[in-house]
């Protein structure tokens, strides 16, 4: 019993940060219908960024997604205004448009990471912070601030998804792009800050599992999968679905992680393409 | 035949002659970065069958590619050279029919993902079986002398070829021509949609699965993260757009020149090789929409004053 409460509530924790991971992708590719396999690099950069703010001004890492959050939001914005826009006004079509932003973020795999491993080395680095333990379940006191900080954000950026102006404007240009742009939403821009709140997400992501895990700037890939696994379980561009599929990839991993680890990534794609072939449009998918 | 056809056909087989020449007159390196060309060239026109007029993109080359490197491996020594490509050749179409049959009915960027995770999930399985089960990681290669090796590529690379050829004249090429163009429409007009596209998927695995296991002789040493490498995967795809993929020139002028632009950078700049790769890959998608053949015709219609090139 024991055991299975602590799969459970290591579960739960671990599934707060995947949906975390997710939202910032369901985004790019439900709205911006960019599939970001660059994703990742952005969680790693802002786990960077977060590591190298606490060493050069010792910024306390919860504190430092103010800066890693906004500062991958820019790069995000410019890159849709830059990149992607001209990708999309240059493809005929919708398919093909998606296909060449995958590839097109495939090369931005390459530019960021390598950037990163010019800046801060391929050394893995990593620091204690908050790792004291709380209760008889000995849950270390860092994941429950973490998944705090996740529920609270998750909560805000729903609230600003459903109530605010931009947000309706988001979630109508996710629906449909031309009727959007009819009902005089100004596109162009919705699409980059699409883009770029995904981005800034995943820093944040990043700059939150620095605090639990040892980082590297290699592990973007990593990332990208287990985003995409989930994405792909609630349904490509659904913000609850990836919420959900979040937990219930932190669910799984905790289990198969307790019972034989070295299972744990092959648990990941066996899911994934199971999932894609029984049910491609996921939980939440219409 | 045609005018046309002979012409091309001459050119094939001039082409043919002068790269089969090649190694009694010069060696060492341009013999080392044909082979390179020629396994993106194979790699590339072979993507380009399925991929090109069926517009699904597949990213599953990795997991083709990598498994001939594997059946290499595993018979290493045992069957002479070309019997080993042919294995190759042969378990990488059913194992293509396989994921063929099950994954094909995905549309649009569900395929992309489902053929993207499946390279990871092979690798993955890979290395937990030879960690729990063989002990073992990483396999060792018998080498071949790098002119068999040059041979054996250059004759898949016009099998190849001569592949792409035959699937886009035949009543094949057709077929998929109308299913990329709208694939309910080619079902109501009689086209066996499914079993169109999963011989072809498994066609231009074939030739993957070659290439994998000729090339993996050139190297002693194998291991699931270099056999199943995802930039095996995209860098064909790239290679085809690069070039343009209206025709065969396109892929193979796409991998010839990609190929030697990657093997510069890393000679020059060993350190930002990955980070200017990175750059033209996207310069390249950014800029060039049909390719460097399509971007040649742009400039001739041009100089020629607005006229339009003859297609």
């Amino acid at each position: 019993m024991i055991a299975f409460r602590d799969i459970f509530i290591t579960g739960l924790l671990l599934g707060g940060i995947f949906a975390l991971v997710s939202v910032g992708l369901t985004l790019q590719y439900g709205v911006a219908r960019v599939l970001n396999v660059a994703h990742g690099e952005f969680i790693m950069v802002g786990a960077f960024m977060t590591f190298w703010l606490l060493g050069s001004a010792n910024l306390n890492p919860l504190l430092s997604v103010a800066i890693t959050g906004p500062v991958a939001f820019i790069m995000g914005f410019i890159l849709h205004k830059t990149l992607f826009r001209r990708l999309m006004d240059t493809s005929p079509s919708l398919d093909i448009f998606e296909g060449k932003s995958l590839l097109a973020s495939f090369g931005l795999l390459y530019v960021v990471q390598n950037l990163a491993r010019i800046i801060w080395g391929s050394d893995v680095e990593g620091y204690n912070f908050l790792n004291s333990t709380v209760t008889a379940a000995q849950i270390p006191l860092n994941r429950l601030v973490a998944l705090a900080f996740v529920v609270v954000l998750g909560g805000a950026f729903y609230f600003f998804l459903a109530r605010t102006r931009l947000g309706k404007a988001i979630r109508a240009s996710a629906q449909s792009p031309t009727t959007a742009e009819l009902m005089g939403v100004d596109i162009r821009n919705v699409l980059a800050i699409c883009f770029g709140l995904g981005l800034g997400l995943a820093a944040i992501a990043g700059s939150l599992l620095s605090t639990l895990f040892a980082i590297q700037t290699s592990i973007g890939l990593g990332y990208t999968v287990i985003a995409m696994v989930v994405v792909v379980m609630g349904g490509l561009g659904s913000i609850t679905g990836a919420m959900i599929g979040g937990i219930i990839l932190g669910l799984v991993s905790s289990t198969v992680t307790f019972f034989h680890p070295s299972l744990t990534m092959i648990a990941y794609y066996v899911i994934f393409i199971v999932l894609l072939l029984a049910r491609p449009k996921g939980i939440m998918g219409k | 035949m045609t005018r046309d056809k002979s012409v091309t056909l001459g050119l094939l087989i001039v082409a043919f002659l002068i790269l089969a020449l090649l190694p009694q007159f010069t060696s060492g390196y341009l013999v080392t970065l044909l082979i390179d060309i020629l396994k993106f060239a194979v790699l590339t026109v072979a993507w380009v069958v399925f991929s090109g007029p069926t517009g699904y993109m597949s990213l599953a080359t990795a997991a083709f590619y990598g498994l001939g490197f594997y059946i290499a491996a595993v018979f290493s020594g045992t069957v002479p050279f070309p019997l080993l490509i042919m294995l190759a050749g042969a378990s990488a179409f059913v194992v293509a029919l396989g994921v063929g049959a099950l994954t094909l009915r995905l549309r649009g960027v569900y395929f992309a993902i489902f053929t993207f995770a499946l390279v990871l999930l092979v690798q993955n399985v890979v290395l937990e079986v030879e960690r729990v089960v063989t002990q073992t990681r990483g396999r060792f290669v018998e080498t071949v002398s790098t002119e068999g090796v040059y041979y054996a590529i250059l004759i898949v690379f016009f099998l190849t070829i001569l592949a792409a050829m035959l699937i886009r004249r035949s009543r094949y090429g057709l077929a998929l021509q109308s299913i990329g163009e709208y694939e309910e429409a080619a079902a109501h007009s009689g086209i066996n949609v499914v079993w169109t596209k999963v011989l072809t998927f498994a066609t231009s695995a074939v030739f993957m699965g070659m290439a994998g296991a000729i090339i993996a002789t050139r190297r002693t040493y194998i291991d699931p993260y270099i056999a199943f490498n995802l930039n095996t995967s995209f860098l064909p795809v790239l290679m085809a757009m690069f070039g343009g993929m209206g025709n065969l020139v396109g892929p193979v002028l796409g991998a010839a020149l990609f190929t030697y632009i990657g093997e510069i950078l890393l000679t020059r700049f060993p350190d930002l090789y990955m980070l200017i790769f990175g750059v033209v890959l996207i310069v390249s998608i950014l800029f060039m929409p049909n390719g460097v053949l399509g971007l040649a015709q742009g400039v001739w219609r041009k100089m020629r004053g607005g006229g339009h090139a003859p297609s």
